[in-house]
C-alpha cells in the first residue's frame, strides 16, 4: 500500500535512469536527509547521551560505511576477495598525516583525496598478482600486503614523524576557519564532514557501478574468461577495482583517524580489522550499496550498545560484556548467514516485496 | 507478527530509557581495564585492586566527602583503538579524571585531555616528559616517570659494580612502553660512560626469546635491565636461568617485578631483581582493610590470595592518590560534587607524606608530593629480590639522578609541544 511502483509513469529515459526512480524512494531519502542532517546534530540518538551517540556510534559508523563501500566493490562487484583491507586503510592515513605535516598549509579535502590516491597506487600494486591468481591463493597475497604494511607501519619511523610514540597524531587544523581535525574540533564540524565525504563518495560509487567501468567488473566477477571473449581486458578492470576499492578505503581509513580516534598506532590497521570490514561486507551483501550501509551499521552498533546497555541496565561488568558482545556478533553472524547467505541487503529486498502488497497480500 | 514487532520495540524503548537514567549524584572514576587480551593476568589484578579501593571507602567511610565513588570500567584489552573508544564513551558524564592504564592508550589521550579539561593520571607509565607541569598542566605520572626510574636503577647498578665501562643489555616490550626510555638511554651513554645493547622482544614473540637471549650469551653484558610485561617477564626470567645468566645482575622495571612474572618458577627464579614502588605483603592496614570490608564480604571477584601481591598493592596505591586527589579537590573547592578541572587541581596539592601515608594505612609506600611544576613527584624507589618464595625488599629508597634527568625531561616537553600549535601550557612560577 505504501510502496508500489504502479501508477508511476516514467515519460522520459532520464526519470527511469535516476538513481530513485520512485517515488517513494525519493520519500525516504528526504526523511533520512532530514534526520542525518539536522535531527541527528541536533538531538543525538534516542536515550543515548549525546556525545556517546555522535562519538562512538554515528561518525564511526559513517566512516566504516566507507570503508564498507570500498571492499564492497572490490569483493562484491569484481569479485576479487582481500584481507588486506586494515593495511590499505593504514595507507590512507599514514599517507594523510604525512601530507598534513610536510604541508601544513594544505586543504583538508585536497589532502583526503591525495591520500585516497596514495592508496589507491599502493592497491594496484599489490593487486598485480590477482590478474595470475584468484579465490584462495588471491586470499594469501593480500595477507601479505596485510603483514608487510603492517611491519612498516611499525619499523618505517619515517611514516610517523619519529615520534617517541609511534603513534600518528592529529594536529589541530583550520580549513575556511573551522577547526576540522585534532583535539581542538569540534565533534559537530567533523560530524557534518564526514557526512558530506560519505554522500559524495556514496553517489560517486553508485555512478561508477551503474555504468561501463562497474559493469566490467561484474562481467569479471561473473566469468573472467567470457568477459574476456566479450572484450572486456581484465588487466584493466581487475586493477581499476583495487585502485577504486582502495581509493575508498585509503580515505575511510585517514578518515577514521583523523576525524574520529584522534590518533592510531599501528594496531588500528591489524587483520583483525580487515576481517572486521569483512564481517560488515558479508553481514551486509555482497554487490549491494545498501548491504555496505546496513553491514557496516549492523556490525559496529550492536555490539557497542549491547555493551552500553547491559552495562548501564543490567550492571554487567564491563568485561564480561565485552566477551559477551563478541560472542553476540559472532553468533548472529552465523544465524544471518544460515537464514540468509545474501546479508542484510537481500532481507530488505524481500521487505520490499513484502511492502508492495502490504496489507493485502494475495 | 505484528505483536513481536510492537513487543521488541517496546522492550527497547524500556532498555534506551532505562540507559538514560543511569545518572546520579556520584564521584564517576573511568576505569580502564584489560581484563581480556593478552595481559589479562596482570591486568585483571591491578583493575580488581582499583575497584576494591573505592568499594572500601564507599563502604567504610560512605564514599568520599559524602559521595559514592563509581569506578566505571570500560574493557581496552590493553588496545590503543579500544582504549580511545572507551575515552569517548565517557564524554559528557562528569568524569573527574582518566586512567589508561596502558602508555599506548595515554599517549594517544594526552591531546585530548587539555581539551576536556580532564585529568589524565599514569602511575608508574606514559609519557616521562608528562612529570613536567608547566607543558603539561593535564597530565600526572606519580610518583615517578620511566626515566627517573632508569636513573635509579642506574645509580643502583653503580653503587653495585660501578657504572663506568660497564655493558648493559637493555630488553624491552618493542611498543610505547619498552620504547619509553631510549632517548634517555641516547643521552646518558657518553655522558656516564657505560654501554648498551638495545634488544627489543615483538610484542608477538614475548613467550619466544630464543634469539635475544643468544645476543645477550654473545655479548656477554655485565647487567641485563629489562623493561617487560605480562608474559614476556616470565619467558625472559625463565630464558635467563636456562642460559645461565647470573640472576642478581638481572634487573627488571616495576612492571617486572610481580609476583605472577616469577611464582610459578619458584626456586630457579631466585635472586631475579626488581624496581618497586609499592612494598608487597598483607599486613598493611590498607590491605586488611579492604580484605575486612570488601573481600571477606563478597563484594568483589578478587581471590583472597590476590590482596598483598605487589601489583595488587601498586594499583590499591593508585587508588589512594586518585582518592586524595578528589578529596584535595573537595577541600579547594568546599563542595563534594567536583569536577574534572578541580581534580586537576587536586592532583597538583597531593601532599602524600610519611605521615599522611601511615595515617592511610600505607606505611612503607613511597611518598608523594606534588606541586604544580612538578608532576611526577621525583618519588624514589627500591630494589627487591625474589627470594624463591617472596620479594624481599634490599635496599633503601634510590631517589633518581634529579639533575640529569629533569634537564632531559623539560627537553622532551619542549619537544613534544613544539610541532603543536596551540598546545595548553600553565605558567607556575
Amino acid at each position: 500500500m505504501f510502496y508500489k511502483e504502479t501508477g508511476q509513469f516514467k515519460s522520459r529515459y532520464k526519470d527511469e535512469l535516476a538513481a530513485f526512480p520512485l517515488f517513494e524512494d525519493k520519500i525516504g531519502i528526504g526523511i533520512l536527509c532530514v534526520l542525518t542532517f539536522l535531527v541527528i546534530p541536533m538531538f543525538g540518538l534516542p536515550g543515548l547521551n549525546y556525545e556517546f551517540a555522535m562519538g562512538a556510534i554515528m561518525i564511526p559508523c559513517m566512516i566504516f560505511i566507507i570503508m564498507t563501500l570500498g571492499l564492497n566493490i572490490l569483493l562484491g562487484f569484481a569479485g576479487q576477495i582481500s584481507l588486506g583491507t586494515g593495511a590499505f586503510s593504514g595507507v590512507g592515513a599514514y599517507a594523510f598525516y604525512k601530507f598534513i605535516t610536510i604541508f601544513p598549509d594544505i586543504n583538508i579535502i585536497i589532502a583526503l583525496v591525495l591520500s585516497g590516491l596514495v592508496s589507491a597506487v599502493v592497491g594496484v600494486i599489490f593487486g598485480l598478482p590477482s590478474l595470475k591468481i584468484k579465490g584462495f591463493y588471491l586470499i594469501v597475497a593480500t595477507l601479505a600486503a596485510q603483514f608487510f604494511l603492517t611491519w612498516a607501519f611499525i619499523r618505517v619511523a619515517w611514516l610517523y614523524n619519529y615520534n617517541a610514540s609511534g603513534a600518528i597524531e592529529g594536529p589541530n587544523k583550520e580549513m575556511f576557519g573551522i577547526i576540522m581535525i585534532g583535539p581542538q574540533s569540534a565533534g559537530m564540524t567533523r560530524y557534518y564532514f564526514v557526512l558530506v565525504t560519505l554522500i559524495v563518495l556514496t553517489w560517486l560509487a553508485s555512478n561508477v557501478i551503474r555504468g561501463r567501468i562497474g559493469r566490467s567488473w561484474m562481467m569479471i566477477r561473473d566469468m573472467d574468461i567470457a568477459a574476456e571473449l566479450i572484450g572486456i581486458r581484465p588487466l584493466v578492470a581487475k586493477l581499476s577495482a583495487f585502485a577504486f576499492s582502495s581509493f575508498y578505503i585509503g580515505i575511510a581509513g585517514a578518515l577514521m583517524v583523523f576525524f574520529w580516534l584522534g590518533a592510531a598506532e599501528a594496531e588500528s590497521f591489524d587483520i583483525n580489522h580487515s576481517f572486521l570490514y569483512l564481517f560488515m561486507v558479508i553481514i551486509g551483501g555482497l554487490g549491494s550499496i545498501t548491504g555496505s550501509y546496513m553491514g557496516a551499521i549492523f556490525v559496529w552498533v550492536v555490539p557497542v550498545l549491547i555493551k552500553e546497555i547491559g552495562k548501564s541496565a543490567f550492571g554487567f561488568d564491563a568485561f564480561v560484556m565485552e566477551n559477551f558482545s563478541t560472542i553476540l556478533l559472532g553468533a548472529m553472524i552465523i544465524i544471518i548467514l544460515i537464514l540468509e547467505p545474501h546479508g542484510l541487503a537481500r532481507l530488505w529486498q524481500i521487505a520490499k516485496q513484502k511492502l508492495r502488497l502490504w496489507p493485502f497480500p494475495y | 507478527m505484528k505483536k513481536h514487532i510492537i513487543g521488541a520495540a517496546v522492550a527497547l524503548g524500556t532498555l534506551f530509557s532505562t540507559v538514560s537514567m543511569s545518572f546520579a549524584e556520584e564521584l564517576l572514576v573511568p576505569h580502564l581495564t584489560y581484563r581480556v587480551g593478552p595481559f589479562a593476568a596482570n591486568g585483571t589484578m591491578g583493575a580488581n585492586a582499583i575497584t576494591d579501593y573505592f568499594t572500601m571507602l564507599n563502604e567504610r567511610d560512605g564514599g568520599i566527602g559524602g559521595l559514592k565513588v563509581n569506578p566505571e570500567e570500560c574493557e581496552t584489552g590493553y588496545n590503543a583503538q579500544k582504549g580511545v573508544e572507551c575515552y569517548e564513551s565517557y564524554r559528557g558524564k562528569n568524569p573527574l579524571m582518566h586512567i589508561p592504564n596502558s602508555t599506548g592508550i595515554t599517549l594517544q589521550l594526552l591531546q585530548k585531555a587539555p581539551e576536556d579539561e580532564v585529568p589524565i593520571f599514569t602511575m608508574g607509565y606514559g609519557l616521562s616528559a608528562a612529570a613536567k607541569g608547566e607543558t603539561f598542566p593535564w597530565a600526572f605520572n606519580y610518583p615517578a616517570s620511566y626515566w627517573s626510574q632508569m636513573s635509579s636503577i642506574l645509580s643502583y647498578i653503580d653503587s653495585e659494580t660501578g657504572l663506568k665501562g660497564k655493558k648493559i643489555a637493555f630488553l624491552y616490550l618493542d611498543g610505547g612502553y619498552g620504547r619509553e626510555p631510549l632517548p634517555l638511554l641516547d643521552q646518558l651513554e657518553p655522558k656516564m660512560g657505560f654501554e648498551t645493547v638495545r634488544i627489543p622482544v615483538a610484542f608477538a614473540d614475548s613467550q619466544n626469546q630464543g634469539s635475544q637471549w643468544l645476543t645477550i650469551r654473545k655479548e656477554k653484558p655485565d647487567w641485563v635491565v629489562m623493561w617487560g610485561w605480562g608474559v614476556m617477564n616470565i619467558t625472559a626470567v625463565k630464558e635467563a636461568a636456562k642460559t645461565r645468566f647470573p640472576l642478581d645482575r638481572f634487573i627488571g622495571n616495576w612492571w617486572s617485578g610481580g609476583h605472577v612474572d616469577v611464582e610459578a618458577l619458584g626456586m630457579k627464579a631466585k635472586g631475579y631483581k626488581a624496581s618497586n614502588f609499592t612494598p608487597a605483603g598483607r599486613d598493611f592496614p590498607v590491605v586488611q582493610d579492604v580484605i575486612k570490608h570488601v573481600v571477606s564480604k563478597g563484594l568483589t571477584k578478587t581471590e583472597p590470595d590476590m590482596p598483598g601481591k605487589v601489583l595488587y598493592n601498586r594499583s590499591l596505591f593508585m587508588a589512594v592518590v586518585m582518592a586524595e586527589a578528589i578529596i584535595e579537590a573537595q577541600k579547594l573547592t568546599g563542595k563534594a560534587n567536583v569536577t574534572g578541572a578541580d581534580v586537576r587541581k587536586g592532583f597538583e596539592m597531593i601532599k602524600l607524606d610519611e605521615a599522611r601515608l601511615k595515617e592511610l594505612g600505607f606505611e612503607g609506600f613511597t611518598p608523594v608530593i606534588g606541586s604544580c611544576a612538578d608532576h611526577e613527584g621525583q618519588g624514589s624507589i627500591f630494589v627487591q629480590q625474589w627470594n624463591g618464595k617472596d620479594w624481599e625488599k634490599i635496599t633503601d629508597f634510590i631517589p633518581p639522578m634529579t639533575d640529569i634527568v629533569q634537564p632531559l625531561l623539560t627537553e622532551a616537553a619542549e619537544a613534544y609541544k613544539s610541532d603543536k600549535p596551540g598546545w595548553k601550557t600553565q605558567n607556575c612560577s
